[in-house]
């Protein structure tokens, strides 16, 4: 063990983790904008308290979303400060247009939403949820865009001489064809998300006969959002699958394991056989789609990891350009299939919740409850698959994962980091999943606490 | 002016504005025990910053992306060179951002107590150690030709640095006492304005030294004059408290730390990070800086962004622009949920699998 692979690690366990929490973020704060919004225009309380109820768990799960990402940006500097050396003429600025445009943007008008109920105006106090909504997509639209130039690089020039990579072009940068498909691929997954989320909570409280209009209501927002997301999810995956196959091939190859280039490439389920797919026992294989996948057409050719990477050898020199065959293998799969088992479960939904029903049933309850982890489940293995598979490289083509790291911090200090964080963010997982169950259980608030009462408003209501 | 003066110029801005904004935050979390006697003064503390301190913050994280996309040299060597100390930052962020929002999210004393004394250590932790790591930007740390930093965690806590933390961590406490005899009424106002005004004194002389020491070791003549304005600010706070007016004592601790921080970046100039093992590894505006290219894009984006950014945040100021009384906070308002009312008509609640 080195330090860099201490820094790896803690590299995966702090973005994953912080993406545990972003997706939802992103999700539920349009969702939570879009109840207000039905109530200013209704005025029927109900909606009021969706929104406080939903707005409730939305701030919890923001609270630690925020704190977690105060990590990412620093640490590229303290663990990757060759990487940030290198790239930072490029990489630097969508963070730090993240930050003016996206951050506070985000964070002052929520500030505002959580504390402004009784000091705005209605209408002034909606658009607080907007912006801080809209502040989420930007925030995602660059982090997003700073992410695709590591997968494909785009606006640049390499200057020898002081040995980085420079921008060339924002506009190249802002605009990568990788961008573009991952934006909205990361966030139809975020609003599958909240969809599940909303939807398992609803099946619950339906299922105790609690507040039955109000989470019947919810559930049929969070079966459209569920279904309409999965389905933009597909949509946008099967392009960026293409775009992924003609940017990184070895990432394709490696995502079924096909070590030799096949015309037309059949799509294996799963295998039984060695990790790293070399030896195959036995798999279940569906003729023709991988060509689909990777090129849009059945009868596509598909390139083999052994054909990748001999040609990787004669363009970068010798070395390995292949990723870690079982994990983006499985990874691939898993993501695709928790994502489809979210899509069955919403279109299970839509028809139980049909013609006003309140869906009550054991089964759907408990599908619905186990069904809040299958967005999480697929989008952590999608970043897992997206990352792993680009690996060796840190920056496609042009800068390794073993060169991005900080040769001067020590095993000791990336060792004590790795494991402050991962002991706090483990607390922090107990503390955050007891007070959001706590929430839940409570259910939302009766309209007579969010009613005026002796002429007093129910001031800070949201405060803390 | 050359853009990597402007980025310069620009960083420490963005610097100032998080001392003055976040030290504020920093402030009232440390004194959240020392002033909130009981559990509604307290809620009182932290609703004071509450629809200001996540938005303060982002000051943090903006100076942070903009040193990595103007001066990724700088960046890369101050990160990875501070890293245990960054660490323990990280972690004070991290508690203190959970702990504002989870606190009241349990109706328990115990709970709160707990969650009382983690935002008083975090709001402590960034506080001093922001202090030691400018303190040593401004020393010189220990760089080799390449700009690593070859220090290791001893070499960043010298007497001087330590001194730092120390004004950094008092520095904050006055303003933040000075911001709750501000943004408070009643007894906490008053409580807040004594204790600001002894604080203030303990700023004017621990502040005045460490001014001295970097003025006449690390200092340039030039920087003197900010320097003395750091101190008159000061001075100026302890007799705006003990007068009692508040608002003028806010606008003093806030000059008092925009003083301060632009002495060090001008003792700085046209350094970033200095070397102190030998001047010609010095990491400065020069060869830490971004392309050109970078540098113009960035100064479009800031120039239209900042003043965006300084009108709404000035709005949510504006908004909560009252002071807070103990009649603010709400009893323990119970907001349990909708007792069991079965299906309004017209549902059908369908069970049985």
């Amino acid at each position: 063990m080195n330090a860099l692979d201490v820094a790896r690690w803690q590299f995966a366990v702090t973005t994953v983790y912080h993406f545990i929490f972003v997706p939802l973020t992103i999700g539920l704060s349009l969702l939570v904008a879009g109840m207000q919004t039905a109530w200013v225009r209704t005025d029927k309380p109900i909606y009021l308290r969706m929104t406080k109820f939903w707005g409730k768990l939305f701030l919890i799960n923001f609270a630690i979303g925020v704190a977690t990402g105060i990590v990412q940006e620093f640490q590229f500097g303290m663990n990757w400060s060759s990487y940030s050396r290198f790239v930072g003429d490029i990489f630097g600025a969508p963070l730090a247009m993240e930050g003016l445009l996206a951050f506070f943007l985000e964070s002052t008008f929520l500030g505002l939403w959580i504390f402004g109920w009784d000091k705005l105006p209605k209408r002034v106090h909606l658009a607080t949820i907007w912006l801080a909504s809209i502040g989420t997509m930007i925030s995602a639209y660059f982090i997003l865009a700073a992410n695709s130039w590591m997968q494909h690089p785009v606006g640049y020039k390499i200057d020898h001489a002081k040995n980085r990579a420079e921008l060339t072009s924002i506009w190249k940068l802002m605009t990568n064809s990788t961008a573009l498909v991952t934006f909205p691929h990361v966030i139809f997954g975020a609003f599958i998300t909240a969809g599940a989320f909303i939807l398992g909570v609803s099946a619950w409280h339906i299922s105790r006969k609690r507040d039955v209009e109000l989470y019947r209501k919810s559930m049929r927002i969070a079966l459209v959002t569920t279904f309409v997301a999965a389905i933009g999810v597909m949509v946008s995956g099967h392009i960026q699958g293409q775009v992924m196959t003609r940017q990184q091939p070895m990432k394709m190859a490696a995502a079924e394991a096909l070590y030799h280039t096949e015309k037309p490439a059949s799509f294996s389920l799963f295998t039984i056989g060695s990790l790293n797919g070399k030896k195959e026992i036995y798999s279940l294989r569906v003729p023709g789609v991988l060509s689909f996948l990777a090129t849009g057409s059945f009868n596509g050719k598909v390139e083999g990891i052994n054909e990748i990477q001999s040609d990787y050898a004669q363009m970068y020199g010798p070395g390995s350009y292949t990723p870690d065959i079982p994990v983006t293998y499985w990874t691939f799969r898993l993501m695709m299939g928790f994502g489809f088992l979210a899509a069955f479960l919403s279109i299970a939904g839509l028809w139980l919740s049909r013609k006003r029903r309140a869906p009550a049933g054991r089964w759907f309850v408990r599908a619905a409850l186990w069904g809040i982890s299958l967005p999480y489940l697929a989008n952590t293995a999608g970043w897992l698959f997206t990352e792993m598979g680009r690996q060796p490289w840190t920056v496609f083509g042009l800068m390794q994962t073993k060169n991005a790291v900080s040769p001067t911090v020590g095993l000791a200090s990336v060792i004590t980091s790795f494991a402050v964080f991962t002991l706090l963010y483990g607390v922090l997982a107990f503390v955050n999943v007891r007070l959001i169950l706590q929430t839940v259980r409570k259910g939302a608030p009766s309209e007579e606490s969010l009613t005026p009462t002796d002429g007093v408003a129910p001031a800070l209501a949201f405060s803390y | 002016m050359h853009l990597t003066t402007v980025w310069f110029v620009l960083i420490a801005v963005l610097w100032t504005g998080y001392f003055i904004l976040d030290g504020f935050d920093f402030g009232v979390g440390m004194l959240l025990m020392v002033l909130g006697r009981d559990n509604t003064d307290r809620r009182l503390c932290i609703n004071a910053i509450g629809p200001v301190w996540d938005g303060n913050e982002v000051w943090l994280l903006v100076a942070g992306g903009a040193t990595f996309a103007a001066f990724p040299e700088w960046y890369a060597s101050m990160f990875s060179g501070f890293y245990l100390a960054l660490l323990l930052i990280l972690v004070g962020l991290i508690v203190r951002a959970v702990a504002f929002e989870y606190r009241g999210k349990v109706d328990s004393d115990q709970w709160r107590a707990r969650w009382d004394v983690a935002i008083g250590v975090s709001s402590f932790l960034p506080s001093f150690l922001w202090g030691v790591a400018f303190t040593n930007v401004v020393r010189g740390v220990p760089l080799n030709a390449a700009h690593h930093f070859t220090g290791n965690l001893l070499t960043l806590l010298n007497p001087l640095s330590l001194l730092g933390g120390i004004v950094t961590t008092v520095a904050f406490a006055l303003h933040g006492a000075v911001f709750l005899a501000l943004k408070t009424d009643g007894d906490l106002r008053h409580r807040a304005r004594r204790l600001a005004s002894q604080l203030a004194m303990v700023a004017v002389a621990g502040g005045g030294l460490y001014l001295v020491i970097v003025q006449a070791e690390h200092g340039r003549p030039a920087a003197d004059v900010l320097a003395a304005g750091a101190a008159l600010a000061l001075v100026g706070a302890v007799f705006a408290t003990l007068s009692g007016r508040e608002g003028w004592a806010f606008l003093a601790t806030a000059a008092a730390l925009a003083f301060v921080v632009s002495t060090l970046f001008a003792d700085l100039w046209p350094n970033v990070m200095p070397s102190s093992t030998s001047a010609a590894d010095s990491l400065n505006v020069h060869n830490a800086s971004s392309s050109p290219y970078t540098l113009g894009v960035m100064t479009w984006v800031a120039g239209f962004a900042t003043p965006v950014v300084l009108v709404y945040q000035g709005f949510t100021y504006w908004v909560f622009r009252k002071r807070l009384t103990r009649a603010d906070i709400p009893g323990d308002v119970r907001t349990g949920g909708v007792p069991t009312g079965g299906a309004p008509s017209g549902i059908t609640v369908t069970s049985g699998s």
